[in-house]
């Protein structure tokens, strides 16, 4: 018998759970099984500086200390329940939170916690190889940091289904673990978690771009009627945050280096950048209106009844939704999506209810052009007048009104032929992704030195000095 | 008011289409298989006000599907089998477009659904008796109808991609049933468990995987990257199985010549003349008056020219024209006119060459064309008069009229009515039995009686001691007797009349079609205008708002 309250920090009770520990017996080889094959390449030996969360209280939840990643303790924790939690919005607004699920809404609910579980293993195997070309032993942590608390939401998730869905959930538990991204028989849900991360740029974009929906899905989510998954959002929160700081500060750190030595060379035609070994700045734009627009497709159709019933009924609000003054029905309320016609994209007032997703998807496009300015600004105080622009909203886009359409970065919308011409304009060419690849062809594990393509961070993790040793090579 | 005849032809409902014009379907030949595959254009629809998202479908969209059918069984004889698949990527099919159902009245959404399932039928009615095979290769999520097109095939494979699934969300998502055979084939056909079918009708995510095999609801789970291969090999060994030749020419099925005026349809063989006034249309046959077309070799000639399949051609076309846009006109008063020997010659000629594919397709179209009658939800009166022509096939139509007026006058050219070898199970109605069996309950003694009098010419006398009409008046009582029939019909409620009619047609004998055009579209359509579907705050009217639906949870 398996002491599961000893190797599972939790806050459920799982020593008195039955369910859950039937449920787990299953399910947490299975999820070892799954670490093993898709979790970083190589790394069971490895002792990592790693933050774990012991309990929900303000020193519990980030314990640093040297952990092997399959030892990490992935625990279970929900924000402690506030007793007189309502329903904030929709038709059961002011009504008790629910604390079981709802059976009317056991369905819609159990896919939602689906489609959010299956993004956060995606991620851990789209990035299994990046330890072996990490540019620092800072990084080589980060990553891993940002792998096992994936890992860790995905026990969130499971959490839910186990504890509240039956048999149903347990099946689709061990559905998480058999998905793969990218495989083409068995892939993940959603696109942009079945595209690859081949390399270190596109892990920060990824982290910065992709980790960003997560933190707006989380945040609607946290709004939920059902409260067991508004408290286990709202604590995953406080994880993600790091995960968005690593990609803000990757990227600005090599857009760092990149300034730094352009500056210092007088040079910016992108191939003399290149010679000096860092990524040109037209690289990384591309790059950022591939992560970007993947990213926005997340949020699903611009118009969309699922999301209309989701907030309807109470079980997914908008992004900070009480600090929202209206009426939280929405039921007479508009707002504005995108539309093609001909070749003009034109705006159109739709039911409010409808457009929730647009609605977090302008949310998130938002915050963003926070994170880009900020990126300006390194370039800007390098004196460099190159500037990083986000594409169109409607640029390169799968899902909703604008796919099927060819729409420039500016906005036009022009013919698949002139838009396919002009693609590696736009979107990194197969030249670009190896020549970035070619920067990253093995790891740095001196403690304190960088790969010549990125600055170092302006501090080191928990307060320890930028050449600590934040992984052991045993 | 304005008619909803006129509305429904500024609408322009055409059942004719070709596959030049076709913006839904993609029609593409490997002998022997032929590929199907949706691919349908959101802008596309039929009618304006909503978008045709995710391969779901309107009327126009099945227009398509319903020539790309008779495509393969006249101008493809070399196709054995039939692979129907999807475009679009993890998406085969996810029904009708509920959208177009909220902003359309009862009148088109019963009507849609009749034409559907009637396409769907005629899918399994090639398969039974043309040798012609159907593969659903559902490559991604089927939903609603789009799992109800699947089941009408002979296989389904489901792509096993762990998202995948065949389901019917209707009552679950919309608070209404399946419209087009879902819920009787999946009992009925695929012999779903109850219990199984039960969860399976209830939940809105549906089934996927190897429990979409075991429940029966599919027949093979396939992994995506065996998928094409799969479906091909499949495809072949269906192909197997059928009868069609190998080496046969087409026939091509060339457009229609018709003109449609005020005062109604106009076909060569086929002419409707509409009564507004008195809310009637009369449906005139006529038969050839000679046959030159007695071999083969010259009705290969023919072609579509072919009297009977130029004949059931137009007549599917004024049937499927009069249902959609002439809604107020409750009956049908059905008349024939040519030479009753060339229609017996015909039949004759037909059933002696059934080992010939384009003869058999000619029946099939007839079969088909005649079967609609019997669904239509129109009162049909046949008129038996001197110089009709009553015989073998033609005398089907009387057959499936709700009643059958002879003019009694035996004097001089007195009328008549002839039985031949088609009157006895090579037309068969939805129920699989003869309009002669089901008229008399297949009373053997009965129908062995009148097969007995094949080729003979029956006066209006023994036709009414045979049993085969309603009525004879005489000449003087004719006039009177037909005038205040048609007004007295005409005068009663619609609604009862379109289920009494229902009731009375197919008697006691139920099969898959009746169960699903009877039962089920009975259900469905008092479902559908129950406030709990259609009230204001009923299930699909409020889909896709986000509004909360309200039930009235008397269970009646």
């Amino acid at each position: 018998m398996i002491d599961y309250t000893e190797r599972i920090p939790n806050n459920v009770d799982l020593g008195r759970d039955r369910v859950l520990q039937r449920a787990l017996e299953h399910w947490q080889p299975g999820y070892l099984n799954w670490w093993y094959e898709t979790g970083p390449r190589d790394t069971s030996a490895l002792e990592v500086y790693l933050r774990t969360a012991t309990s929900v209280e303000p020193d519990g939840w980030a314990q640093f200390g040297y952990v092997r990643m399959p030892e990490y303790r992935w625990g279970i924790f929900l924000q402690p329940r506030d007793e007189i939690r309502a329903i904030n919005f929709g038709v059961r607004k002011g009504q008790p939170a629910w604390q079981e699920v709802p059976g009317e809404l056991r369905s819609a609910l159990r896919r939602i916690i689906v489609t959010q579980g299956d993004t956060e293993p995606a991620s851990v195997e789209q990035q299994k190889m990046l330890g072996m070309s990490s540019p620092s032993l800072y990084d080589l942590r980060n990553i891993f940091q940002v792998n096992v608390e994936e890992g860790r939401h995905l026990w969130a998730m499971v959490y839910l289904l186990h504890r509240y869905f039956g048999r149903d959930g347990r099946e689709e538990a061990e559905a998480l673990l058999e998905r793969r991204s990218g495989d083409a028989d068995n892939p993940r849900i959603l696109g942009a978690f079945n595209e690859p991360t081949p390399d270190w740029l596109a892990f920060f974009m990824f982290t910065f771009f992709t980790d960003r929906d997560g933190k707006f899905q989380l945040c609607a989510l946290a709004e939920s009627g059902f409260d067991p998954l508004a408290r286990t959002c709202r604590f995953m929160l406080t994880e993600e945050a790091h995960h968005m700081f690593v990609g803000e500060t990757g990227v600005g750190r090599i857009i760092q280096r990149t300034c730094e030595v352009m500056k210092e060379d007088k040079i910016d035609d992108p191939s003399d950048v290149r010679a000096m070994g860092v990524i040109d700045l037209q690289t990384i734009q591309r790059y950022l209106n591939f992560h970007y627009s993947v990213t926005l497709d997340l949020y699903g159709s611009d118009v969309s009844s699922n999301a209309a019933n989701y907030y309807t009924s109470g079980l997914k609000g908008r992004y900070e939704e009480t600090k929202i003054g209206d009426d939280h029905l929405l039921s007479d309320a508009e707002y504005p999506v995108s539309e093609v016609i001909g070749n003009k994209i034109v705006s159109k007032n739709v039911p409010a209810l409808t457009a929730l997703n647009e609605r977090l998807r302008d949310d998130y496009i938002h915050e963003i052009e926070a994170g880009l300015r900020r990126w300006n600004r390194i370039i800007e105080s390098a004196g460099i007048p190159f500037r990083l622009d986000l594409p169109h909203k409607g640029f390169h886009r799968q899902i909703g009104n604008f796919a099927g359409h060819y729409i420039s970065p500016q906005g036009e919308v022009l013919s698949q032929e002139a838009w396919k011409k002009r693609e590696f304009e736009w979107l990194a060419s197969p030249q670009d992704h190896a020549y970035v690849q070619s920067l990253m062809s093995g790891p740095v594990v001196e403690p304190g030195k960088f790969a010549n393509w990125i600055a170092p961070p302006r501090r080191g993790i928990n307060n320890q000095p930028l050449n600590f040793q934040y992984v052991r090579f045993n | 008011m304005v008619r909803q005849g006129a509305e429904a032809k500024l609408n322009g409902v055409d059942f004719q289409t070709d596959p030049s014009r076709y913006r839904h379907w993609r029609l593409s030949f490997d002998s022997p298989v032929a590929t199907l595959t949706m691919d349908v254009a959101e802008d596309g629809g039929i009618r304006p006000g909503y978008k045709l998202k995710l391969n779901s479908y309107d009327l126009g969209v099945d227009i398509e599907l319903q020539d790309a059918l008779q495509r393969i069984r006249f101008e493809h004889p070399e196709i054995r089998s039939v692979v129907l698949t999807s475009a679009k990527n993890r998406i085969f099919c996810s029904g009708a477009n509920i959208y177009m159902l909220g902003l359309s009245s009862h009148a088109w959404k019963v009507n849609f659904c009749k034409f559907t399932n009637e396409t769907r039928n005629g899918i399994e009615d090639s398969s039974v008796h043309s040798g012609l095979k159907f593969l659903a290769a559902c490559n991604g999520t089927t939903a609603g109808g789009g799992y109800e097109l699947a089941l009408a095939c002979d296989e389904i494979v489901l792509v096993d991609d762990r998202s995948s699934a065949v389901s019917l969300p209707e009552l679950p998502l919309l608070g209404v049933l399946p419209g087009t055979g879902g819920l009787t084939r999946v009992t009925d056909k695929r012999k779903v468990r109850r219990d199984h079918a039960d969860m399976f009708c209830t939940n809105p995510d549906g089934v996927r995987g190897q429990r979409a095999k075991d429940w029966r609801l599919v027949d093979e789970v396939v992994k995506p990257q065996q998928f094409t291969e799969y479906v091909k090999q499949r495809a072949l060994k269906l192909a197997e199985q059928s009868t069609r030749p190998a080496r046969a020419k087409g026939i091509a099925l060339t457009p229609l010549q018709r003109t449609f005026d005020e005062s109604g349809l106009h076909y060569e063989y086929v002419d409707v003349r509409v009564n507004r006034d008195a809310r009637t249309a009369t449906l005139t046959v006529r038969a050839p008056e000679s046959v030159s077309d007695d071999t083969v070799e010259k009705v290969y000639a023919a072609g579509a020219k072919w009297w009977p399949l130029q004949m059931a051609r137009e007549l599917d076309d004024a049937i499927l024209s009069l249902r959609t846009t002439e809604l107020d006109l409750g009956l049908w008063i059905v008349r024939t006119a040519g030479n009753p020997g060339a229609v017996l010659a015909i039949d004759d000629f037909i059933l002696s060459h059934q080992d010939d594919w384009f003869v058999r397709e000619v029946l099939g179209m007839m079969r088909r064309a005649f079967a609609r009658i019997d669904v239509s939800s129109r009162s049909i009166y046949a008129m038996i008069e001197p110089g009709s022509c009553f015989a073998g096939t033609l005398l089907e139509l009387a057959l499936a009229a709700d009643r059958t007026f002879m003019y009694g006058a035996q004097e001089g050219n007195a009328a008549a009515v002839t039985l031949s070898r088609m009157n006895f199970g090579a037309l068969p109605m939805v129920n699989h039995l003869s309009r002669v069996a089901a008229r008399f309950y297949e009373d053997v003694q009965q129908v062995e009686m009148l097969r007995g009098k094949i080729a003979q010419k029956l006066s209006a006398h023994e036709a009414l001691e045979a049993g085969l009409v309603t009525a004879a008046p005489d000449d003087l009582d004719w006039g009177d007797e037909i005038r205040q029939a048609v007004e007295s019909r005409t005068a009663l409620s619609p609604d009862a009349l379109t289920g009494l009619e229902a009731n009375l047609r197919f008697g006691v004998h139920e099969t898959l079609e009746t169960r699903i055009f009877g039962r089920l579209s009975a259900w469905q359509n008092w479902i559908f205008i129950r406030p709990n579907a259609v009230g204001e705050n009923g299930a699909l009217k409020v889909y896709g708002t986000g509004a909360p639906v309200k039930f009235d949870w008397e269970r009646i």
